[in-house]
């Protein structure tokens, strides 16, 4: 037990990796390069290390002290996307959404197809030509193609998965990518792995196929069976004014909020020993966090705790706007302090905290 | 000479949103200067250049326009969080707006993201429906006070999609329409650099085509051509525009033929065109040309005009497509009509004999 230790730091080289993670493609169900980050990342770290049937990176950083508790802490790797579908020839591409994105923000969008990012992107008709009323009706999913240039269409199969081409870019404390959500537990659960609290056997787990289903997750957590479970997710900021003017009273969680903690959502109620023990380790070391307002969505945490005789869970997110859009945003302010929280809470776990 | 491809590539990195063109000026000025005899800016912010033809005076005048201002978006209001609201500048379409990288020309250029609130944030008729523009915002995710400190009311907003090339000689951007001629034109200069002609030719980069035709009413004013050829991007085949108004990416130059485009001037490009084995396509346009032409035909007492079009794909987007090779076909097209101009062919560039 060593609260006095300090929390890892997200400088430059954090920044770094996750600009590298965020600008990474892993589609649901091919989170190979994603995979490969992790692996280099943590590999000189683990006390053991492999990939399991579904392609979850399971990490085993030991305790230095006796009788630990052993946590898994879970970050998925995986982000949404498209799957291409059908060859309309000459560089064309019908494709569907792979996970839950708004097909309102896909028009005029750049993406990455297949394994080797063969560059491609989403068009849409000329406003020139659109005719009466047109406007205000969607463009149907249908209507759109993925374009990979007249002659590029060599490269990409149908099956290949597309993701959004944005690159990861800085603004002073706002943070802009594609894949924040998860990258940024994805990076959180590197740094932590880096830097472990001492007193627990750490149970990483950088799992597949959440935006699916939270499919990777309950393998994992079967694997490693442990005696509680931390996700560390990304929950919308929902924190912009409503058109009226009126009070906002469905924002979820609020930019610059700091970490938020989750005590109920659609597949999880939290368990409320862990929620107590965040909120106090806040409140004693002084890092702001919020508690995300209770209702829907949800987090590998609904598979976790449901698995085997059950494993009392919590998540944690990182607030963000936009998630599953092209553009998401996040603050640095909110990473650092999940990064602490985490970590700290972590750190003042004893296994006195099961107990009823 | 800068190759065409990384000129073009400078072009469409650089803003110019109608009526705030300077800075893509500048850039169009640096490259024209070695290429011609004098340069000027016009009092609406056109760019013209002269290179002097070699025919006795008064010697007859082309004027080639391609008009270098930009769609885009300008701030109208200042949230309290700190979101900015915008309107348009240019036709957009409100649907390809949300999660759309943009610059907010402010003291300093921010950088942001376009945003739809979610359903819950919005009147209750906007569920599930494209959410029109006055609903969307601009988040540059900086707290509120740096946002009002560095922003105002009446501030540019331009795209901010990088550049991007698909195989085989396509660029994919922002601004190809309608950067891509003035690339194009570029490349015609280029061509004329070291040739003599009879004609003077005026290449004119026009201002603020999209919103008023401005520098289309009054560059010709000024240089008073013999004729005027606007050359402008054209709708491409492809998703959303599969009708006879689309071209082949790819497919070469574009003659306009309509009321704008004057027959003997159509006749001669097309007639070499085919001679210079120049692949073309015709577009016709029943009314009324969406170009320059529209406004440079009806300047003073009237001028001669034409329209050369290159096929653009997914046109007023941020990923517009147009192929490098068909940018290099009209600029090569124009400046083998401008080498084989005379002056007896003012005589032609007429009607029927009162």
């Amino acid at each position: 037990m060593s609260p006095a230790t300090s929390a890892p730091q997200i400088g430059e080289n954090q920044i770094a990796l996750l600009e590298k993670l965020s600008n990474a493609c892993a589609v649901s169900g091919d989170e190979a390069q994603v995979r490969r980050i992790v692996l280099e990342e943590i590999k000189p770290f683990a006390d053991d290390l492999r990939v399991d049937a579904l392609g979850n990176v399971l990490a085993v950083r030991k305790a230095r002290t006796p009788g630990a508790l052993r946590v898994m802490v879970d970050a998925h790797m995986d982000e949404v996307g498209f799957m291409i579908v059908e060859d309309d020839k000459d560089g064309l591409f019908r494709f569907v959404a792979v996970g839950g994105i708004d097909e309102r923000t896909l028009p005029g969008k750049k993406v990455l197809v297949g394994s080797e990012n063969v560059p491609g992107i989403i068009g849409a008709k000329p406003i020139h030509l659109a005719e009466e009323g047109e406007t205000e009706r969607k463009i149907p999913l249908e209507s759109l193609r993925i374009d990979v240039g007249l002659k590029g269409g060599k490269k990409v199969r149908v099956g290949d998965r597309a993701t959004f081409a944005t690159r990861f870019w800085q603004s002073g404390v706002a943070l802009f990518g594609k894949a924040l959500d998860d990258r940024l537990g994805v990076a959180t659960l590197i740094e932590l792995f880096k830097n472990p609290p001492e007193n627990i056997e750490l149970l990483a787990a950088f799992t597949v196929q959440e935006e699916i289903g939270l499919r990777g997750a309950r393998p994992a957590a079967y694997a490693f069976n442990p005696q509680l479970a931390v996700a560390l997710d990304s929950t919308p900021a929902n924190d912009l004014p409503v058109w009226d003017g009126s009070e906002n009273i469905f924002y979820n969680t609020r930019l610059g909020g700091g970490p938020a903690l989750y005590v109920a959502d659609s597949a999880t109620l939290s368990d409320p020993r862990l929620v107590r023990h965040f909120a106090q380790t806040g409140e004693q070391m002084g890092i702001p966090f919020q508690f995300r307002q209770p209702g829907g969505g949800g987090t590998n945490a609904g598979a976790i705790h449901r698995v085997r005789e059950g494993v009392p869970s919590l998540s944690v997110s990182v607030p963000g706007r936009y998630a599953h859009t092209a553009v998401m945003l996040a603050r640095l302010d909110d990473w650092q302090n999940t990064l602490a929280l985490v970590y700290h809470a972590l750190s003042r776990l004893e296994p006195g905290i099961l107990q009823r | 000479m800068t190759e065409i491809k990384d000129f073009l590539k400078t072009l469409i990195s650089l803003p110019g949103l109608s009526g705030y063109e300077e800075p893509v000026r500048e850039v169009i000025s640096r490259e024209w200067q070695p290429l011609v005899d004098e340069l000027s800016v016009s009092r609406l912010g056109s760019l013209h250049a002269l290179k002097r033809g070699i025919s006795p005076e008064p010697r007859p005048r082309i004027l080639l326009a391609a008009h270098m201002d930009a769609i885009g978006m300008m701030v109208t209001r200042i949230t309290p969080e700190g979101l900015i609201a915008f309107t348009e500048v240019g036709g957009l379409d409100p649907r390809i707006l949300p999660a759309q990288p943009v610059r907010v020309f402010g003291k300093e250029p921010l950088r942001g993201v376009i945003v739809q609130p979610s359903d819950r944030l919005l009147p209750p008729s906007q569920k599930g429906k494209p959410v029109e523009m006055k609903h969307l915002l601009i988040d540059t995710g900086l707290p509120a006070e740096e946002v009002r400190r560095l922003v105002k009311i009446g501030d540019p907003v331009a795209f901010d999609t990088e550049p991007l090339e698909l195989p085989d000689e396509l660029i994919c951007g922002h601004t190809l329409d309608n950067r891509a001629s003035v690339a194009a034109l570029t490349v015609c200069l280029q061509t004329l650099r070291r040739a003599t002609h009879d004609w003077d030719v005026y290449a004119v980069a026009t201002a603020q085509e999209e919103e008023t035709l401005g520098g289309g009413l009054t560059s010709p004013f000024e240089i008073r051509p013999t004729l005027a050829i606007a050359i402008d991007v054209t709708f491409a085949k492809g998703p959303g525009v599969n009708d006879y108004r689309g071209k082949t990416l790819d497919g070469g130059v574009v003659l306009g033929w309509g009321p704008q485009s004057h027959p003997r001037v159509f006749d001669d490009l097309k007639a070499l065109a085919e001679h210079l084995d120049i692949p073309f396509e015709i577009e016709v346009y029943p009314r009324a040309s969406g170009t320059d032409a529209y406004a440079m035909q009806i300047v003073a007492e009237g001028i001669p005009t034409m329209v050369v079009s290159i096929p653009l794909r997914y046109m007023h987007t941020p990923v517009e497509v147009v192929s490098l090779n068909d940018i290099r076909r009209v600029g090569r097209l124009l400046a083998e009509y401008i080498l084989r101009l005379t002056p007896e062919d003012v005589q032609k560039i007429t009607w029927e004999e009162a």
